[in-house]
Protein backbone atom coordinates (compact mmCIF):
# COMPACT_ATOMS: atom_id res chain seq x y z
CA UNK A 1 0.00 0.00 0.00
CA UNK A 2 1.50 3.35 -0.45
CA UNK A 3 1.70 6.08 2.30
CA UNK A 4 -1.90 7.77 1.41
CA UNK A 5 -3.71 4.59 1.48
CA UNK A 6 -2.16 3.93 4.77
CA UNK A 7 -3.04 6.87 6.30
CA UNK A 8 -7.21 6.90 4.85
CA UNK A 9 -6.83 3.58 6.45
CA UNK A 10 -6.15 4.65 9.51
CA UNK A 11 -7.80 7.55 9.94
CA UNK A 12 -11.06 5.46 8.59
CA UNK A 13 -11.04 3.23 11.11
CA UNK A 14 -9.87 5.83 14.01
CA UNK A 15 -11.48 9.24 12.89
CA UNK A 16 -9.38 12.49 14.10
CA UNK A 17 -6.25 10.29 15.30
CA UNK A 18 -4.15 11.43 13.10
CA UNK A 19 -2.73 14.96 13.72
CA UNK A 20 0.54 15.60 11.60
CA UNK A 21 1.64 13.02 8.61
CA UNK A 22 4.76 13.94 6.13
CA UNK A 23 7.48 11.37 4.88
CA UNK A 24 10.86 11.52 6.41
CA UNK A 25 12.35 9.76 4.42
CA UNK A 26 9.20 7.03 4.92
CA UNK A 27 5.43 7.98 6.18
CA UNK A 28 4.99 8.84 9.82
CA UNK A 29 2.22 9.85 11.79
CA UNK A 30 1.86 11.75 14.91
CA UNK A 31 -0.63 10.54 17.17
CA UNK A 32 -2.04 10.95 20.52
CA UNK A 33 -0.89 8.48 23.31
CA UNK A 34 -4.17 7.82 24.22
CA UNK A 35 -5.41 5.55 21.73
CA UNK A 36 -2.32 4.19 21.07
CA UNK A 37 -2.29 0.89 22.17
CA UNK A 38 -5.93 0.20 20.42
CA UNK A 39 -4.48 1.27 17.35
CA UNK A 40 -1.57 -0.76 17.98
CA UNK A 41 -3.21 -4.12 18.26
CA UNK A 42 -5.30 -3.42 14.90
CA UNK A 43 -2.68 -2.49 12.72
CA UNK A 44 -0.85 -5.62 13.67
CA UNK A 45 -4.15 -7.46 12.73
CA UNK A 46 -5.52 -5.70 10.04
CA UNK A 47 -5.42 -7.67 6.70
CA UNK A 48 -4.34 -4.98 4.51
CA UNK A 49 -1.87 -3.67 6.61
CA UNK A 50 -0.05 -6.35 8.32
CA UNK A 51 2.20 -4.21 10.28
CA UNK A 52 3.78 -7.48 11.80
CA UNK A 53 7.77 -6.31 12.54
CA UNK A 54 8.57 -3.84 14.84
CA UNK A 55 12.12 -3.06 13.58
CA UNK A 56 12.98 0.01 15.99
CA UNK A 57 11.79 2.00 19.17
CA UNK A 58 13.43 5.42 19.82
CA UNK A 59 13.34 7.95 22.44
CA UNK A 60 14.06 11.35 21.56
CA UNK A 61 14.21 14.72 23.36
CA UNK A 62 14.51 17.61 21.36
CA UNK A 63 15.35 19.88 24.18
CA UNK A 64 14.70 23.23 25.82
CA UNK A 65 11.47 22.22 27.50
CA UNK A 66 9.90 20.85 24.73
CA UNK A 67 7.49 17.48 24.72
CA UNK A 68 9.68 14.10 24.83
CA UNK A 69 8.85 11.92 21.98
CA UNK A 70 8.56 8.10 21.15
CA UNK A 71 9.05 6.63 17.47
CA UNK A 72 7.85 3.06 16.42
CA UNK A 73 9.18 2.11 13.14
CA UNK A 74 6.94 -0.61 11.60
CA UNK A 75 6.95 -2.62 8.48
CA UNK A 76 4.71 -5.36 6.90
CA UNK A 77 6.84 -8.47 6.12
CA UNK A 78 3.77 -9.32 3.72
CA UNK A 79 3.30 -5.76 1.97
CA UNK A 80 6.73 -4.88 2.37
CA UNK A 81 5.62 -1.24 3.26
CA UNK A 82 7.20 1.01 6.38
CA UNK A 83 4.70 2.79 8.60
CA UNK A 84 6.37 5.06 11.53
CA UNK A 85 4.50 6.07 14.63
CA UNK A 86 5.25 9.34 16.49
CA UNK A 87 3.85 10.36 20.12
CA UNK A 88 4.76 12.77 21.42
CA UNK A 89 5.42 12.92 25.36
CA UNK A 90 4.75 14.99 28.38
CA UNK A 91 8.15 15.91 30.26
CA UNK A 92 6.65 16.21 33.52
CA UNK A 93 4.63 13.11 33.34
CA UNK A 94 5.95 11.15 30.44
CA UNK A 95 3.56 8.02 30.00
CA UNK A 96 3.15 6.12 26.67
CA UNK A 97 0.76 2.61 26.46
CA UNK A 98 2.97 -0.44 25.98
CA UNK A 99 2.98 -2.87 23.15
CA UNK A 100 5.19 -5.15 24.90
CA UNK A 101 2.46 -7.54 24.89
CA UNK A 102 1.80 -6.83 20.94
CA UNK A 103 5.35 -6.98 19.43
CA UNK A 104 7.37 -8.61 21.65
CA UNK A 105 10.65 -7.14 20.48
CA UNK A 106 9.78 -3.83 22.35
CA UNK A 107 10.03 -5.13 25.79
CA UNK A 108 13.82 -4.85 26.16
CA UNK A 109 13.59 -1.41 23.93
CA UNK A 110 10.93 0.03 25.98
CA UNK A 111 13.11 -0.56 28.99
CA UNK A 112 16.15 0.96 27.14
CA UNK A 113 13.99 4.50 26.78
CA UNK A 114 12.59 4.19 30.55
CA UNK A 115 16.23 3.94 31.12
CA UNK A 116 17.49 6.70 29.22
CA UNK A 117 14.63 9.23 29.61
CA UNK A 118 12.47 7.96 32.18
CA UNK A 119 9.55 7.70 30.24
CA UNK A 120 6.85 4.89 31.89
CA UNK A 121 5.31 2.31 29.40
CA UNK A 122 1.62 1.45 31.37
CA UNK A 123 1.28 -2.32 30.72
CA UNK A 124 4.72 -3.31 30.72
CA UNK A 125 5.07 -6.68 32.67
CA UNK A 126 9.02 -6.01 33.95
CA UNK A 127 9.87 -1.99 33.48
CA UNK A 128 13.00 -1.85 35.35
CA UNK A 129 16.33 -0.30 33.99
CA UNK A 130 17.94 -2.02 31.64
CA UNK A 131 21.98 -0.92 31.36
CA UNK A 132 22.69 1.38 34.49
CA UNK A 133 22.26 0.20 38.16
CA UNK A 134 18.87 0.53 39.82
CA UNK A 135 19.86 2.88 42.44
CA UNK A 136 21.17 5.21 39.47
CA UNK A 137 19.65 8.90 39.82
CA UNK A 138 18.14 10.64 36.89
CA UNK A 139 17.83 10.32 32.73
CA UNK A 140 21.26 10.28 31.19
CA UNK A 141 19.75 10.86 27.41
CA UNK A 142 17.79 13.99 28.69
CA UNK A 143 19.14 17.30 27.62
CA UNK A 144 18.63 18.83 30.84
CA UNK A 145 20.91 15.85 32.34
CA UNK A 146 23.58 16.64 34.74
CA UNK A 147 26.49 14.30 35.45
CA UNK A 148 26.80 13.58 38.76
CA UNK A 149 29.89 14.47 40.66
CA UNK A 150 30.13 11.43 42.55
CA UNK A 151 28.34 7.38 42.35
CA UNK A 152 28.64 5.45 45.51
CA UNK A 153 31.82 7.26 46.50
CA UNK A 154 33.45 7.46 43.28
CA UNK A 155 34.57 10.52 40.99
CA UNK A 156 32.78 10.91 37.88
CA UNK A 157 34.25 14.21 36.02
CA UNK A 158 37.19 14.10 34.52
CA UNK A 159 39.18 16.71 36.40
CA UNK A 160 38.68 14.87 40.05
CA UNK A 161 38.74 17.70 42.19
CA UNK B 1 62.50 -11.70 27.10
CA UNK B 2 65.80 -11.05 30.33
CA UNK B 3 66.80 -14.39 31.62
CA UNK B 4 65.47 -14.51 35.45
CA UNK B 5 67.20 -13.52 38.05
CA UNK B 6 67.92 -17.23 39.39
CA UNK B 7 69.58 -17.37 42.77
CA UNK B 8 73.15 -18.21 41.80
CA UNK B 9 74.27 -21.35 43.72
CA UNK B 10 76.74 -20.43 46.36
CA UNK B 11 77.62 -24.21 46.65
CA UNK B 12 76.76 -27.58 45.15
CA UNK B 13 75.76 -30.24 46.69
CA UNK B 14 74.67 -32.76 44.54
CA UNK B 15 72.32 -32.25 41.38
CA UNK B 16 68.90 -31.09 43.03
CA UNK B 17 70.20 -29.02 45.82
CA UNK B 18 70.98 -25.01 45.29
CA UNK B 19 71.81 -22.31 47.67
CA UNK B 20 70.39 -19.09 47.55
CA UNK B 21 68.40 -16.73 49.85
CA UNK B 22 64.66 -17.42 50.46
CA UNK B 23 63.75 -13.64 49.17
CA UNK B 24 64.94 -14.16 46.21
CA UNK B 25 63.91 -17.86 45.66
CA UNK B 26 59.65 -17.13 46.50
CA UNK B 27 59.85 -14.14 44.44
CA UNK B 28 61.55 -16.06 41.71
CA UNK B 29 58.89 -19.00 41.61
CA UNK B 30 56.00 -16.19 41.92
CA UNK B 31 57.55 -14.06 38.91
CA UNK B 32 57.49 -17.15 36.95
CA UNK B 33 53.80 -17.93 37.21
CA UNK B 34 51.54 -15.19 37.74
CA UNK B 35 48.41 -16.81 36.57
CA UNK B 36 45.74 -13.97 35.35
CA UNK B 37 42.22 -13.32 36.31
CA UNK B 38 40.25 -14.66 33.06
CA UNK B 39 37.87 -11.57 32.39
CA UNK B 40 37.20 -9.20 29.61
CA UNK B 41 35.44 -5.83 29.77
CA UNK B 42 35.60 -4.44 26.13
CA UNK B 43 37.27 -4.91 23.03
CA UNK B 44 41.09 -4.53 25.05
CA UNK B 45 40.08 -8.26 25.96
CA UNK B 46 39.94 -9.46 22.27
CA UNK B 47 43.77 -8.37 22.09
CA UNK B 48 44.02 -10.64 25.20
CA UNK B 49 42.79 -13.50 24.26
CA UNK B 50 44.95 -13.03 21.36
CA UNK B 51 47.83 -12.64 23.00
CA UNK B 52 46.73 -16.15 25.09
CA UNK B 53 46.02 -17.86 21.78
CA UNK B 54 48.69 -20.02 20.23
CA UNK B 55 50.73 -17.15 18.37
CA UNK B 56 51.90 -15.04 21.09
CA UNK B 57 51.15 -17.71 23.76
CA UNK B 58 51.39 -16.23 27.11
CA UNK B 59 51.77 -19.95 29.03
CA UNK B 60 55.00 -19.88 27.67
CA UNK B 61 55.87 -16.91 30.28
CA UNK B 62 54.23 -19.12 32.66
CA UNK B 63 50.91 -17.17 32.45
CA UNK B 64 48.04 -19.26 32.46
CA UNK B 65 44.17 -17.68 32.63
CA UNK B 66 42.56 -19.21 36.22
CA UNK B 67 38.18 -18.24 36.22
CA UNK B 68 38.01 -18.05 40.22
CA UNK B 69 39.32 -14.72 41.83
CA UNK B 70 40.61 -17.43 44.29
CA UNK B 71 43.22 -18.75 42.50
CA UNK B 72 44.40 -15.99 39.94
CA UNK B 73 47.47 -13.50 41.25
CA UNK B 74 46.79 -11.27 38.16
CA UNK B 75 43.60 -8.61 37.42
CA UNK B 76 44.07 -7.57 33.60
CA UNK B 77 41.72 -4.65 33.62
CA UNK B 78 41.18 -5.13 29.69
CA UNK B 79 39.08 -2.14 28.31
CA UNK B 80 36.23 0.32 29.61
CA UNK B 81 34.99 0.45 33.50
CA UNK B 82 31.32 1.78 33.87
CA UNK B 83 30.56 2.54 37.19
CA UNK B 84 27.81 -0.08 37.45
CA UNK B 85 31.20 -2.60 36.34
CA UNK B 86 33.77 -1.04 38.53
CA UNK B 87 31.58 -2.12 41.62
CA UNK B 88 32.19 -5.24 40.69
CA UNK B 89 35.79 -4.95 39.77
CA UNK B 90 36.75 -4.17 42.89
CA UNK B 91 34.67 -6.90 44.84
CA UNK B 92 36.27 -9.21 42.60
CA UNK B 93 39.73 -7.24 43.73
CA UNK B 94 38.71 -8.09 47.01
CA UNK B 95 38.16 -11.89 46.35
CA UNK B 96 41.57 -12.24 44.97
CA UNK B 97 44.20 -13.49 47.69
CA UNK B 98 47.18 -12.05 48.58
CA UNK B 99 49.96 -11.25 46.65
CA UNK B 100 47.58 -9.39 44.09
CA UNK B 101 48.66 -7.41 41.24
CA UNK B 102 46.49 -5.35 38.70
CA UNK B 103 47.28 -4.36 35.40
CA UNK B 104 45.46 -1.36 33.66
CA UNK B 105 45.21 -2.76 29.89
CA UNK B 106 44.21 0.51 27.24
CA UNK B 107 43.48 3.74 27.56
CA UNK B 108 40.14 3.18 28.69
CA UNK B 109 41.10 1.45 31.77
CA UNK B 110 43.82 4.05 32.34
CA UNK B 111 41.67 7.13 32.21
CA UNK B 112 38.72 6.77 30.77
CA UNK B 113 39.89 6.73 27.21
CA UNK B 114 37.17 8.13 25.04
CA UNK B 115 35.28 8.47 27.25
CA UNK B 116 36.76 11.05 29.10
CA UNK B 117 35.01 13.95 28.39
CA UNK B 118 31.33 13.16 27.86
CA UNK B 119 31.55 9.65 29.47
CA UNK B 120 29.10 10.02 32.53
CA UNK B 121 29.18 6.26 33.08
CA UNK B 122 32.50 5.70 32.72
CA UNK B 123 34.93 5.83 35.70
CA UNK B 124 38.20 7.84 34.69
CA UNK B 125 40.87 5.60 35.38
CA UNK B 126 40.44 2.44 37.74
CA UNK B 127 43.35 3.12 39.92
CA UNK B 128 40.43 5.29 41.68
CA UNK B 129 39.10 1.77 43.17
CA UNK B 130 41.90 -0.78 42.84
CA UNK B 131 45.73 0.12 42.99
CA UNK B 132 46.86 -0.59 39.72
CA UNK B 133 51.24 -1.54 38.95
CA UNK B 134 51.51 -1.97 35.48
CA UNK B 135 49.95 0.99 32.90
CA UNK B 136 49.76 -0.38 29.05
CA UNK B 137 48.94 2.28 26.64
CA UNK B 138 46.99 1.67 23.61
CA UNK B 139 43.14 1.90 22.35
CA UNK B 140 44.01 -1.16 22.19
CA UNK B 141 47.14 -2.37 22.98
CA UNK B 142 48.69 -5.07 21.09
CA UNK B 143 49.12 -7.79 21.81
CA UNK B 144 53.49 -7.29 22.30
CA UNK B 145 52.55 -4.33 24.02
CA UNK B 146 50.35 -6.27 26.39
CA UNK B 147 53.54 -8.70 27.18
CA UNK B 148 55.75 -5.94 27.23
CA UNK B 149 53.52 -4.35 30.54
CA UNK B 150 53.19 -8.32 31.91
CA UNK B 151 57.32 -9.26 32.02
CA UNK B 152 57.87 -5.47 33.86
CA UNK B 153 55.20 -6.97 36.09
CA UNK B 154 57.24 -9.87 36.48
CA UNK B 155 60.24 -8.34 36.82
CA UNK B 156 58.82 -6.06 39.31
CA UNK B 157 57.40 -9.33 41.61
CA UNK B 158 60.62 -10.33 40.94
CA UNK B 159 62.76 -7.15 42.68
CA UNK B 160 59.88 -8.14 45.70
CA UNK B 161 61.38 -9.02 49.19
CA UNK B 162 58.50 -11.38 50.47
CA UNK B 163 59.58 -12.11 53.89
CA UNK B 164 61.51 -9.07 55.00
CA UNK B 165 58.47 -6.94 53.58
CA UNK B 166 60.01 -4.67 51.28
CA UNK B 167 59.06 -3.83 47.76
Amino acid sequence: MTAAEIKSLISGKFAGIIREDGEDPNPFIVIDSGRWATLARWMKAEKKLLLDSLHCVTGYDPGAEQALEVRYNLFSMTHRHWLEIRIAVDREEPQVPSVEKIWRTADWQEREIYDMYGIRFIGHRDLRRILLEDDWEGWPLRKDYVTPRTYRGMTVPKDKR
Amino acid sequence: MKEANIPAPATTGGDNIFIGTLDKLISWARSTSPWYFQFGLACCAIEMMATAASRHDLERIGMMPRSSPRQADVMIVSGTVTLKMATRIERLYDQMAEPKYVISMGSCATSGGPYWQHGYHVLKGVDQIVPVDVYIPGCPPRPESLLEGLLKLQEKIRNEKPLSGKK
